[in-house]
Order: structure tokens, then sequence, then C-alpha cells
């Protein structure tokens, strides 16, 4: 993907010397070379924070790299130890746990707000606002809050005598639990504005017809709102195989690695086992999944006409 | 839309042209619903600014109740031992140089994007969407090291450089959706009176766009305010560290101390709190109607 920026960056001066040309198509081809300087800062800063190191992973997934000194080529050895390493098939399963925890529970949650909050009349910015407070919330802080709420000796921990990040049958649930606190309120602001958009006349009819609110809402919101709905549940399944901040900063992985995911294991893999070759297999492979999501989803809104 | 709803949109309109006001009666599962989805929402928010005022005596006997007395000196206290102040300003820096470097690279681009009918503009989309999806953990490393050999490793600017190739995918997309949503017309008229692309792009675009530029500033703000792991690995001064580290590490320092570690919490959501709840309209409203691929 990377190499296309190349190219363009490459083939703007060639377009430049048509620039003196005055006729309607020049002016045309003016906008498309200005078109591409105006890009130019993007790419620029792209290439050097994104696009370059990402090239430097993929070919250090095929090293024995350390993270210090030289880098020996050892083929797809990386690839080969991924599947046959136990702690892999742990973070993994971990993390299709916590995509399937995250495609029902806020999805529902979100959903659920959303269509709510478009059947009052009143308080609906104040609901909408007080929902959308923990996603501002930032992760370090978010996690000193409910570490304090679930203390396993003066906060509900001890109420219920459970430790639930301390716990391995609890950990990861309870992380998921922090981190969709912070979550499903921006699920509800963009289900609710896409709501929004769906024309009341349709509502009408439905109710003229008969059909009660739940009726309503699986025959006139859900198809209303159906590309924003494939793009939330996409990008979800994304982020669900990204997801570190809160692993990282509640659990690092533990107890026992019940909480440990890809993204927490390549973390340990590349600065505390100076295995940076094989992590970098990880994160091809972690891309490798949000790649195919999001060829899914562009796939997708081809073949259904959608609007961006 | 499906064949089904079409219809229905058609009858709807022969029976009745007026629109029907926005909301009907709800019954009380909804009211009773979404008031405790308020409260799971804001209490857990509650109850840290109730911890971060009690004594340390206090806050081991419960972290759920209120204070049995308001500490409110827990603030100065956690100012002073956390270095909160110089933690802000460094994120003052931090953010100011993030939004406004983002702004101008994504403002650009996204004109030229939604704008300016470039060859390979779909493809340049897709790769964005796709950029931004990255994990960071595939480009972490050998930009550690790419930013230690540049001497921008462990400096303001060069943390302000990686926020902004971070962030400035997700912002151009969000951008040029916006900009496709305005009117052609002034931006054709300002052209027919001779005015050159960038001449269209700040005297027309922008000030257009304004809504959408606040809103991605904003987004801006808070993505880079709240960053924890670019902020942890590339800033190691503790002169120079964000407001994100700075209470991690006193956290990570101060572990006896709760109700001070709560209080260093508390000071670090409400600049983002406050802000949020003063432009919370332009703020939502733009990112929700953004439409987000919707």
């Amino acid at each position: 993907m990377t190499f296309h920026s190349d190219v363009y960056v490459a083939t703007a001066p060639r377009d430049m010397r048509l620039m003196h040309r005055k006729s309607f198509a020049a002016r045309i081809r003016d906008r498309r070379v200005s078109g591409w300087l105006f890009m130019l800062p993007l790419i620029l800063i792209n290439l050097f924070v994104v696009a370059i190191p990402s090239i430097f992973t993929l070919f250090f997934s095929f090293t024995d790299w350390s993270g210090v000194g030289d880098a020996n080529f050892i083929g797809i050895d990386n690839y080969t130890k991924l599947f046959t390493d136990p702690e892999f098939t742990n973070a993994l399963v971990h993390n299709i746990y916590w995509t399937v925890f995250f495609l029902i529970v806020p999805m529902t949650m979100g959903l659920f707000s959303a269509y709510a909050l478009t059947r009052i009349r009143r308080f609906r910015v104040i609901f909408r606002v007080l929902y959308f407070i923990p996603h501002i919330v930032a992760s370090v802080v978010n996690a000193a809050i409910w570490r304090s709420i679930m203390d396993p000796t003066a906060g509900f921990g001890s109420l219920l005598h459970l430790n639930f990040l301390g716990n391995p049958d609890t950990a990861l649930g309870s992380v998921a639990f922090i981190n969709n606190w912070a979550w499903w309120g921006f699920l509800v602001v963009v289900f609710l504005a896409a709501m929004r958009s769906i024309s009341p006349a349709l509502y009408e009819a439905a109710s003229l017809d008969g059909a009660g609110p739940a009726r309503q809402f699986f025959s006139v919101t859900l198809p209303g709102i159906r590309p924003t709905f494939v793009f939330l549940g996409l990008m979800t399944i994304i982020w669900s195989f990204l997801s570190f901040d809160y692993v990282y900063i509640l659990t690092q992985g533990g107890p026992a690695g019940s909480t440990d995911v890809l993204s927490t294991l390549l973390y340990r893999n590349a600065f505390t086992n100076q295995e940076s070759g094989y992590a970098s297999a990880t994160g091809v492979v972690l891309a490798l999944i949000s790649a195919i999501a999001v060829v899914t989803y562009l796939v997708i809104r081809r073949v259904k006409k959608w609007e961006i | 839309m499906s064949i089904t709803s079409t219809a229905l949109l058609t009858r709807a309109t022969r029976l009745r042209r007026r629109t029907p006001p926005k909301g009907t009666d709800a019954g009380i599962f909804t009211c009773v619903s979404l008031t405790l989805l308020a409260l799971f929402a804001i209490g857990p928010i509650i109850l840290f600014f109730f911890n971060s005022v009690k004594t340390s005596n206090d806050y081991a006997a419960s972290s759920l109740g209120l204070p049995k007395t308001w500490e409110w000196g827990n603030f100065l206290d956690a100012w002073i031992q956390g270095n909160i102040g110089a933690g802000l300003i460094n994120s003052a820096v931090v953010v100011a140089g993030t939004a406004a470097l983002t702004l101008v690279v994504s403002g650009c681009a996204a004109y030229a994007l939604a704008r300016l009918d470039i060859k390979g503009n779909r493809l340049f989309i897709n790769y964005l969407l796709i950029s931004s999806s990255l994990p960071t953990q595939m480009f972490l490393v050998p930009l550690f090291y790419m930013a230690v050999q540049a001497r921008l490793y462990d400096t303001q600017i060069g943390l302000i450089l990686i926020y902004v190739g971070l962030f400035s995918p997700f912002a151009t997309l969000l951008l040029r959706s916006f900009m496709l949503t305005m009117p052609k017309e002034l931006e054709e008229a300002a052209r027919m009176d001779g005015a050159n692309e960038l001449g269209v792009l700040f005297r027309v675009v922008l000030p257009n766009a304004l809504p959408g530029l606040l809103t991605v500033a904003l987004v801006t703000a808070l993505s880079a305010y709240n960053e924890f792991l670019f902020a942890v690995t590339f800033i190691q001064n503790s002169d120079l560290l964000p407001a994100s580290t700075t209470f991690y590490s006193f956290q990570q320092g101060f572990t006896q101390n709760y109700p001070l570690v709560t209080a260093a919490g508390v000071i670090m959501i409400a600049p983002m709190l406050i802000l949020f709840l003063f432009l919370q309209r332009r703020f939502i409203s733009g990112l929700a109607s953004s439409g987000l691929g919707g």
C-alpha cells in the first residue's frame, strides 16, 4: 500500500510541466497537480511515522533481530513459531473473547440508548453528554477509577469477596468491562446521529401500521443505520485485536497470562524478552487481521453502493 | 433503502406532509433505563471525586462512600508532590502543537481529497483508512530507533510529529467527509473570480469548514492529551513528561496514598472535562455527523 504514495510523490513534478497550458483540460490538470501538493505534508509525515517503520517491521519479522545488534535472515521461522507458541494461542483466544464481548455488550448498550434517546422529548442532550463523558477520561485515570471501585480491600471486591483483577477467572472480563465503560458512550453518540437522519415519516407510517417501539426498531431504525452499524462492527473487530492500554495499565497480561492479548504479548516480546524479530511477526499478523476487516468493509461498501 | 421503507415513506407523505414532533412519549421502562445508564456512566467519576478528598484511613475503610471529612488540601499536596503543574504545561505544549499541525496537514489533504479530482483519490482514501487502523505495535520499535537517529527521541517536537503522523489520517477522513457536505457553489464562484487553489482553500473552504476544523482540533487534542503508549515510550526526561505519564509515574511511586493519587487523577481529567462541557454540542454533533463511514 505504501508504495502507491511513493509513486504519486514521484509523478507530481512531471505533471507540473503542464501547468503553463491555459486550456480547460490543463486547468483540470492544474488542480490535480496542486492536489498532490496539498497532500504532500500528510504523505511525508505518514511515510516517516507509519509507512517506513511498518516496512522495517515487515523486514524484521523475517529475522532473529533482538532489538540491538545484527539481524539475521531466518525466513518464515518466526511465523511458524507463532502457530506452535501456546502464549500466542492463549492471547489470540483472549482477543476473540474480547471481540465477541465488544460486538455484543457495547453495541447493544449503544443501540438501545440511542434508540431510547430518539423516543424521549426532553433531556436528550443531557443524557448524551453524560454517556459521553467516560469516553473523554484518559485511560490511565479510568484505570485508577475502576481499580479503586473494584478494590479487593476497600471497594466492591471486599463486599463480594472477589479480587476482580487479581483472579484469573474474572480478570479478563473485568478489564473488558472497564474498557467498555469508556467506550459505549461513543457508540451512543454515533448511532444517535445516524438514527436522527432517518425520516420521521417512516416511523409515523410504521406506527400507523400498528408497529410498536420494538418492531419499529427492527424494521425502520436498524435498516436505516445499516452502514453505520456495519462500519462500527468492523471497527470493533479491528480495535478489539489492537486493544492494549487497559490490559497493559491494569494487569500487564496477568495474573498467569489470563488477560494476555496479542498486543501485550508483542510488547513484552519486543521490549522485555528482546525478541524484536518474533514480536514483529506478531505485529504483521495483527496488521493482516485489521487489513482483512478493512477490506471486507470496503468491499461491502462498494457492493451496497453506500456513500462514505 | 429497502423497498418496504420506500413504500412506507411515500405512503406517509401522502397521509400527512407535516413533520411530526421529534420524539414520542416514552414508557417508564425507557426513562428508568436511560437514568440507570447515566448513573453507570457518571457514578464512578463522582466516587472518584469523593475518594480524592478522603483521608487515607477513610479511603482504606471504604472506597465507595461519601468522605467523612473533606480534605481539600489533597489537591494541593497532589499538585506539589506529583509535579502536576509541569505535566499540564508540557501537555499543553504537546496538545497545542499536535492540534495545530494536524489541522494544517489534514486540512490541506482533506481539501484535495474532497474537491480536487486527483488521480488515485479512492486508493489514497483506502490507504488512509488502513493506515489509521494499523496496530501501533506494527511500527513502534523501528520508529523508536528512527527517532533516536533523528535526535527526536525525548523531545516534545518528536512526540508532536509522531502524534501528527498517528492522528492525521483519521483527521483527514473526518474533514474530508465534512467538506463533502459543504456546497460547492461558493468555491466555483471564487474560482470564476480568478482565485487560485490556495486562495479558495483559505478564503472560502476553511472559513466554511470551521465547525469541522474545531471538531478535528478537539478530537486530536483529546487523543494527544490522553495518549499513553507513545508518551511513555518516547519521553523519558522527567521535566518533559506530559500529564498522562506524570500521573502514571506518580501512581507508581505513591501507591500507598490512594487519595493523593486520586486527587492527581481528578486534576488531570479536569481540563478536558471543562473543555468538553463548554464545547460539547460542537464536539459531539461534529464527531457524529461526520458520519464515521455511516
